[in-house]
């Protein structure tokens, strides 16, 4: 094989695998999500498919896709079916600007380094942050098409919710932006590799705590989950935007939003953790493995924080997210931007 | 070739999802149709060598503002636009307001058989200055977008604030009393 097939077989292997492990990050997280719940609550949690409960996923999607699927007699037929596409559509797609592993040739296989990642865009940041607010309109459709209160107050909420914290989320990414100039995730992720002081990683958790805790605190929010899962309040509202969804149409909106919370913190380890940067297994080139280790870090911290927090009041996410997280980040952005000024970073 | 392919695809999508926007009697389904004609506009934009401009078309049309429109005919519960409505005493219906229209839908095909026997000359143009990366760069936007166009720029920057104020005023009144 030459080097032009050669490499065109190893990028193709490289999305397939993302892919792969995309689609398999959802089930990891039903399962993770499901044990440390019942870990929390003092309990078991699933235990009986396979040792430890570890095939429960699969038992969940066979028994999902074997369902009867059902659609209301008065929802609206095309937008009813094209809401959970367009959700998962979007949840794949935005992975695609996420680069997660340094250049690498596979141990001399290739002459010239092939990138880890899906696609090395140039504004990658940007790129992902078009796509997931695309996510939204799977949400905002399954609630309308289905004709139903609930839905349609769920589907309501989500768009609401998400405008509000999709503002706070974008000027915290500009400050990050600020400091590594440059829009491409790639760079930025480069641009914190090496020490201070020789041992302080210089990732920009460290010059920018605010801006992540405020990423962190809109990731949540523009992701739909506890304590700000308004969307499906199960108390208040059935099941939200899915409530007349069953079958496999049901289960694209949970992985969808699963394959989002993986995204946002595949970005948060990219723009804030210094990607795959990191001591010891870097020298081998398995930096992709520190990438997984941070992203698994960032996704059980979104479990935790489900069961440790409770839910809201609807007026309280709106006065947070426009009273307190917006305004943040607009400070934090102007004093980034003084910083970058005044030290010419 | 297969990037001609793909502009006359694109093109294609947006043309022809632009058309069924104002076919719909729904308008969630304009809405939806015309999302899509801003994602093959933003597809337009990547084969321009304008990443930039693309995602922030995607971002600003096709995210926020569309999430908007759709917002609004949610909350008014998307009212069908039934036939009954459109009878002879309707308003819009008088012969004068329908000559006007004539008229204004006669200028803007004169405007853009202008524009398209122009094509070539403006092609040109650009091309001559042949650095599609300078244009496409996020710094040189910004540089032209905070010199050259400062006062453009500012000046609908407060144009949209003003509209802010007066919605906000709107419905403050209306809530307080």
């Amino acid at each position: 094989m030459d080097q032009a097939t050669l490499r065109f077989a190893i990028q193709l292997a490289i999305i397939g695998f993302t892919f792969f492990m995309l689609i398999n990050a959802s089930a990891l997280l039903v399962l993770a999500e499901r044990k440390i719940m019942g870990f929390m609550q003092q309990r078991y949690g699933p235990y009986l498919v396979g040792p430890h409960g570890l095939l429960q996923p699969l038992a969940d999607i066979l028994k999902l896709l074997f369902k009867e699927e059902l659609r209301p007699k008065d929802a609206d037929r095309w937008l009813f079916t094209l809401a959970p596409i367009i959700s998962v559509t979007a949840a794949f797609a935005a992975f695609a600007a996420v680069p997660w592993g340094a250049e690498t040739t596979f141990f001399g296989l290739l002459d010239t380094p092939v990138k880890l990642g899906v696609a090395d865009v140039n504004v990658a940041v940007l790129v992902v942050f078009a796509i997931t607010s695309m996510g939204v309109y799977g949400i905002v459709l399954a609630g309308w098409s289905s004709n139903s209160k609930y839905s349609l107050l769920g589907g309501l909420r989500s768009s609401a919710q998400m405008i509000s914290y999709e503002l706070a989320y974008a000027t915290t990414l500009a400050s990050v932006i600020m400091l590594a100039g440059s829009l491409s995730l790639r760079e930025v992720v480069d641009a914190q590799s090496g020490y201070w002081l020789g041992f302080i990683p210089r990732w920009y958790l460290f010059l920018q705590p605010v801006g992540f805790i405020i990423y962190v605190i809109a990731g949540v929010a523009e992701t739909n989950r506890a304590p700000f899962d308004f969307p499906e309040a199960e108390q208040e509202l059935v099941a939200g935007y899915n409530t007349e969804y069953s079958s496999v149409r049901f289960a694209l909106f949970p992985q969808a939003e699963y394959i989002n919370m993986t995204t946002m913190s595949a970005v948060a380890t990219d723009l804030y953790l210094g990607g795959w940067h990191g001591p010891l297994l870097e020298r081998f080139g398995l930096g992709w493995v520190w990438f997984l280790i941070k992203v698994g870090i960032i996704l059980f911290t979104y479990i935790w924080v489900r069961w440790t927090v409770p839910r809201y009041r609807y007026d309280q996410l709106m006065q947070f997210g426009w009273k307190w997280l917006f305004p943040a980040a607009v400070i934090n952005l102007i004093v980034t931007a003084a910083f970058v000024l005044y030290f010419n970073v | 070739m297969s990037e001609t392919i793909l502009f006359y695809l694109l093109a294609g999508v947006a043309v022809v999802a632009s058309a069924l926007v104002i076919g719909q009697r729904n308008p969630m389904y304009s809405i939806m149709l015309l999302i899509a004609s801003f994602g093959a506009l933003s597809g337009l934009y990547i084969q321009l060598d304008a990443p930039f401009v693309a995602m922030a078309q995607v971002i600003v049309y096709a995210g926020a503002i569309m999430v908007l429109f759709l917002f609004v005919v949610m909350l008014l519960n998307a009212p069908q636009e039934d036939g009954a409505e459109w009878d002879r005493a309707h308003p819009l219906r008088r012969p004068g307001i329908g000559r006007f229209g004539a008229l204004l839908a006669g200028l803007l095909i004169v405007q853009l058989v202008w524009a398209l026997t122009r094509v070539n000359d403006v092609g040109g143009a650009i091309g001559a200055r042949g650095d599609a990366a300078a244009i496409s760069s996020v710094r040189a936007v910004g540089r032209v977008l905070f010199t050259d166009y400062v006062f453009a720029f500012e000046a609908t920057s407060i144009l949209i604030l003003v509209a802010m104020v007066g919605a906000v005023l709107l419905a403050a009144r209306e809530g307080s009393r």
